[in-house]
Order: structure tokens, then C-alpha cells, then sequence
């Protein structure tokens, strides 16, 4: 009933937001794996990113992809200056009070956000918006291949930063043994600071490379935040691969079912599947056994 | 210690003079948002009752919110059932459906965080289903008949809703005290303190689990019925969104989790605080809001017993906090 072709394009579509999924997946799974808290905060987050793109496009003309310089040390500032003064300090070590915490914080900005933009749907102009690019008999939105481009770009980066750098290899100590860094003199709250910062750099870029073919409202970021805790329980909590690889594929998922299903019900494709991995196999198709 | 394990004369005392309240003479406006308060409660004590005792916390318990309103909605538009035995429906199937989410989960051997996301996305996939489905009313929602009469559980009076809901908030916070004082609530308090503890004590903890959970759901479901029944309208945001599962959770956490008191304290100081911001900043949606979100991290960094555990400092050790 539907055209190989039809298909083939969604699951290209798919991809390309697949790979924003993985990038929003990133910052959460990075931050799982090292401090070993869900941050709730995470949607909300990447809403008050993405009012920041929207804000500095529409206050200075600033490109989206320009505000990639700006918007990222942002808010690696700021995830340092959450996690290090009010996320450590309010939740006293708890598991379940970081839990609240970061859930009181979500409430905090999504609301703040709504007090400030009010609830009206956004999106900004740019020239190159509608834009795309011939492949063959397809024709690819040209903001969603940069999307792709970008989200890989940033991938291997962060990848590189963890195996190549000095406070990469401090990150991977404390996600592995938080006891025995500490005792070979690292600084684990300043560690875990950087950690939830990068995290939060990671939504920057995503917001930027979401805004030019996405549109932004105060609750944008829990759509998001739903597939990104998805992919990152299907790809294993922590692990960066696997949250790539099940970005791209919950990406293609949501695609191919809203094809086949409609927009509203495509999503429950991807909450069975949330559903069933963290019944069936909680600790991810490629994370290591809990 | 008298707020932490209030003795059931306090519990009548406080009851009676909260039933006072709409003899007054209250203006509307004052008996829908002191409905709403305790409708809130209600759902909170039903999170409490698996969160707070127990140590589960639930995300989703919008769930059993939007089960308990839709059942009763439906029976009655659709198939014309009585009002009151919708309500009765209601909170059995809501029951039920925690019964199921629990018995999924638990066996799967999910806890904290885990059982936090898994129930969350258990309520978001019953919002895009009561969003879609035909019987619901789909997106443009479900809509009780208006129809005036004590035996379709519709008043006139706004006052009589009011005791209604003290009526079932009385006989939760009273359910409560007894589970305290039984097995049942020391089992519970057992497991959230160490699970494998109380597994190796001979607690059976899947099925305390499974009986809280359902019990837990019930009592929210409830709150859902009754919120049908007053408002006459629901759809899948109002009866599934998150906002629901986020109103229990906090009115339990900041009033105090795990305390009989602790949800009907917590949602009447929280809609107290959200009613003078809204009075102070104006028609600035989402400010009652933003105060939400400050009080949760301050009573989690300051009090995290909730604003009971501030006034029970005698018992201070007595209940070790809980470890993740």
C-alpha cells in the first residue's frame, strides 16, 4: 500500500531527526552515566535553549547556527552552576531527592519560560528554512541534513573530549569508581559540575540546529524529553554509542509509524517500545549489566 | 510526634472543623478552590500511601487520576449507567489498572528512578490513546450531561461536593492511621528502607508491593471520579497529563511523605501560596507555578521531611531517611 519509495523517504526523515534525538539522548545519558541520576530537568532545558536561539534571533539577528558560539558556553555555564550550587547541595546525595530536584527545577523553568514567552507557538525565519537538496529521486530538507551533520559532528567530539582530554579521563573515572578518583585526588563535585554542564552544551547545540525547521513553546522540551529517556533506556543508560544508535533508530521508528499509524498515534510506537525495554531489558540493548 | 502519628481524635477534630468551613458562608469562588484543594489531597494520598510509605515513587500516577475520571464519565454518557455506581466503577478499574502497572513493573524488578520513568510513560500512552480513541471522545473530549439531582451526583450546592470530598479525604487520612498501626504499614516503611532487608526478614514484598499500589491507585482514582463529577468535562490533558501526576507527587512530598497529615497539608499550603501569587503578580500564567517548582527544591533542600518533619523534630532518627 505504500510506495518503497514513500517508506525509504521516511526512514531518511526519520534519520535526520533521529540524529537530534541522539544529541538531546547524549547530554542525558552522559549525565546518567557519571552522576547515576535521571535529570528531569532535561526537557525543560532544552526548551530555555531553544528560547535562547529564538531570543538572540530575534533581539540581535543573530543566525541560528551563529548561536551555536554563544548559546553552548551558556549553557555549559549553567549546568556547571546548577548541578555545582543548587542540584549537589539541595539533594544532600539522595537518589530519589536529585530526582525531585531536578523535577522541581522543570517545573521552575517550564513555567518561567511560559510567565515570560507566554504560551504562544514560535518559530523564527530564515532564508534557507525551507530549503532542500536533491538525492537521487528524493528531495531532503536542507536545516534537517545540517541537523545530521551537526549531531555526528558533536558526537565525535565529545567522544574525542572523553578518551583524549585530562577531565575526559576524570569523567570516565568517576562514572566507573567515584570512591577511588577521590582518593587519587580528583575533584568529584567540580567533575560532576563540568559533567551536567556538558550535558546542558549538548541541548545548546540541539536547540540551534533544531530552530531553523522546528518551532518553540514553553512545553516543546517534554516531547523531546520522553524520546531522549527512551533512547537512552534503549541504548543503555550512560553508554554514548547507544544512545547515537537509538536516537537514529527510535528516529526512524517515529517516522515509519506516523507514516502508517497517523502523527498522534505514531508516538505510542515509541513509548511501547520504552515500555517494553525497561521491563524486558532495563539495562539497555547496549548497556553493561547493572 | 502528635503531627507525624496524629491520634484519631486530632484526625475527627481536624475533619469536624474543616466540615464547618461552608457554613460560613463562603462565596463560590472560596468552595471550588477548597474542592480543588482537597481533590488534590486526595490524589496526593493516594501517592503517599506507595510513595511515601512505601518508597515507590511514581510518576505517572496520572494514570489512575484519568482511569477513575473517564470510567465514570463514560458508563455515564455512553451507557447510561448510575452516577454513583460510574464513581464506584471508577475507582475498581482504576484499582485494577495499578494492579497491572504495579505487577509489570515490580516483577520486572524496577525501582526508583526506573519505576519513575516506566510509570510516567504508562500514563503518557493512556493520554495519547484517550487523545485518539473514539469512545473517549478524542481530542474534543467528553462531556457529562448536566442534570441536577442527588442520585446523578450532581448538586446544586457546591458545599455538599465540598463534604463529599472531606468525606473521602477523612476516610483515606483515617485508612492511614490504621495501616500504621498494622503489618501492612510496617512492611511498607520496611521496604522503602531496605528492600533486601525486608525480603530476607520474611516480608513478602511483591505482594505489600502489588496491595499498595493498588490500594495507592484507588484512592487517586477516586480523586479522578470526583473530579468528573464536579467539573462535568474532561479530556485526555485535563484527565492524563502530567500535571496531575506532578500535583499528587508534590502535595504528598511537601506536606510530608510517608505521614498521614503530609497530603492534605501540602496541597492546601501549595494552592494557598499559588492563590496569593496569582494575587500579587497579576495574570502571569505559570507564576503559581514557578513558586511549585521553588518550594520542592527548598523543602527537599531544607525540610526533606516535608513542613510536618518541621514541626516533629522530637522523632528526629527514629525514621532514617531513605538511601537510593
Amino acid at each position: 500500500m505504500y510506495s518503497p519509495a514513500i517508506i525509504f523517504e521516511a526512514v531518511l526523515n526519520g534519520l535526520m531527526t533521529g540524529a537530534v534525538y541522539a544529541l538531546i539522548a547524549l547530554g542525558l545519558t552522559l549525565v546518567y552515566g557519571v552522576l547515576h541520576i535521571i535529570n528531569f530537568a532535561h526537557g525543560a532545558l532544552l526548551t530555555a535553549a531553544m528560547f535562547a536561539v529564538f531570543a538572540l534571533h530575534v533581539a540581535f539577528r543573530v543566525d541560528p547556527y551563529v548561536s551555536i558560539l554563544i548559546v553552548t558556553p551558556l549553557f555549559f555555564a549553567l549546568g556547571y552552576g546548577l548541578q555545582r550550587f543548587v542540584i549537589g547541595p539541595a539533594s544532600h546525595g539522595d537518589d530519589q531527592n536529585i530526582l525531585l530536584v531536578t523535577l522541581g527545577l522543570s517545573i521552575l523553568i517550564e513555567n518561567g519560560l511560559l510567565a515570560i514567552f507566554r504560551s504562544d507557538t514560535r518559530t523564527i525565519d530564515v532564508p534557507y528554512g525551507f530549503n532542500v537538496v536533491e538525492v537521487g529521486p528524493l528531495l531532503l530538507s536542507q536545516p534537517k541534513l545540517i541537523g545530521l551533520a551537526g549531531s555526528v559532528a558533536v558526537a565525535i567530539l565529545l567522544w574525542l573530549f572523553m578518551v583524549r582530554t585530562d577531565t575526559g579521563k576524570a569523567i570516565r573515572a568517576v562514572a566507573k569508581e567515584r570512591l577511588g578518583a577521590t582518593l587519587m585526588g580528583i575533584d568529584v563535585a567540580h567533575i560532576y559540575a563540568i559533567t551536567f554542564g556538558l550535558g546542558c552544551a549538548c541541548l545548546a547545540v540541539a536547540a540551534a540546529l533544531l530552530m531553523p525547521s522546528f518551532y518553540v513553546n514553553p512545553r516543546v522540551g517534554n516531547a523531546f524529553v520522553l524520546v531522549a529517556f527512551t533512547i537512552v533506556v534503549l541504548g543503555g543508560m550512560g553508554s554514548i554509542a547507544g544512545a547515537l544508535i537509538g536516537g537514529l533508530f527510535i528516529g526512524m521508528v517515529e517516522s515509519v509509524s506516523g507514516l502508517l499509524l497517523g502523527e498522534s498515534l505514531g508516538q505510542i510506537g515509541i513509548f511501547l517500545i520504552f515500555i517494553l525495554v525497561l521491563l524486558l531489558r532495563p539495562t539497555g540493548l547496549f548497556g553493561a549489566k547493572a | 510526634m502528635l503531627l507525624r502519628h496524629p491520634p484519631f481524635a486530632l484526625l475527627i477534630g481536624i475533619l469536624t472543623v474543616l466540615a464547618g468551613l461552608p457554613l460560613l458562608g463562603l462565596p463560590n469562588t472560596a468552595l471550588n478552590f477548597l474542592f480543588f484543594v482537597l481533590v488534590i489531597a486526595l490524589a496526593g494520598q493516594g501517592w503517599n500511601l506507595a510513595g511515601g510509605y512505601g518508597g515507590q515513587f511514581s510518576f505517572g500516577h496520572a494514570a489512575f487520576f484519568g482511569v477513575g475520571a473517564y470510567t465514570t464519565a463514560i458508563l455515564q454518557v455512553r451507557y447510561g449507567v448510575n452516577a454513583w455506581l460510574g464513581f464506584g466503577a471508577g475507582i475498581a478499574l482504576g484499582s485494577f489498572v495499578g494492579f497491572v502497572i504495579g505487577s509489570l513493573s515490580f516483577r520486572a524488578g524496577l525501582r526508583g528512578s526506573y519505576f519513575a520513568l516506566v510509570t510516567l510513560a504508562f500514563a503518557e500512552v493512556l493520554r495519547i490513546l484517550a487523545n485518539a480513541a473514539p469512545i473517549t471522545g478524542g481530542a474534543a473530549g467528553i462531556l457529562i450531561k448536566l442534570d441536577v439531582a442527588p442520585a446523578n451526583f450532581q448538586f446544586a450546592s457546591r458545599a455538599v461536593f465540598f463534604w463529599i470530598a472531606l468525606a473521602l479525604v477523612g476516610a483515606v487520612l483515617i485508612l492511614n492511621r490504621m495501616i500504621e498501626q498494622r503489618r501492612f504499614g510496617a512492611y511498607l516503611v520496611a521496604i522503602r528502607e531496605n528492600e533486601a532487608a525486608a525480603r530476607a526478614l520474611g516480608v513478602n514484598v511483591l505482594a505489600v508491593k502489588l496491595q499498595a499500589i493498588s490500594l495507592s491507585a484507588a484512592i487517586t482514582a477516586a480523586a479522578g471520579a470526583l473530579y468528573a463529577q464536579y467539573f462535568l468535562y474532561l479530556d485526555a490533558a485535563i484527565a492524563f497529563g502530567p500535571w496531575i501526576s506532578v500535583e499528587a507527587l508534590l502535595a504528598a512530598i511537601i506536606g510530608g511523605a510517608g505521614t498521614v497529615l503530609g497530603p492534605l497539608l501540602g496541597a492546601g499550603l501549595l494552592h494557598g501560596l499559588g492563590e496569593i501569587t496569582k494575587l500579587a503578580a497579576g495574570r502571569v500564567p505559570g507564576i503559581d507555578l514557578v513558586v511549585y517548582g521553588i518550594v520542592l527544591i527548598l523543602v527537599v533542600a531544607f525540610a526533606p521531611r516535608g513542613v510536618i518533619g518541621l514541626f516533629t523534630k522530637g522523632d528526629k532518627g527514629g525514621e532514617p531517611t531513605s538511601h537510593g
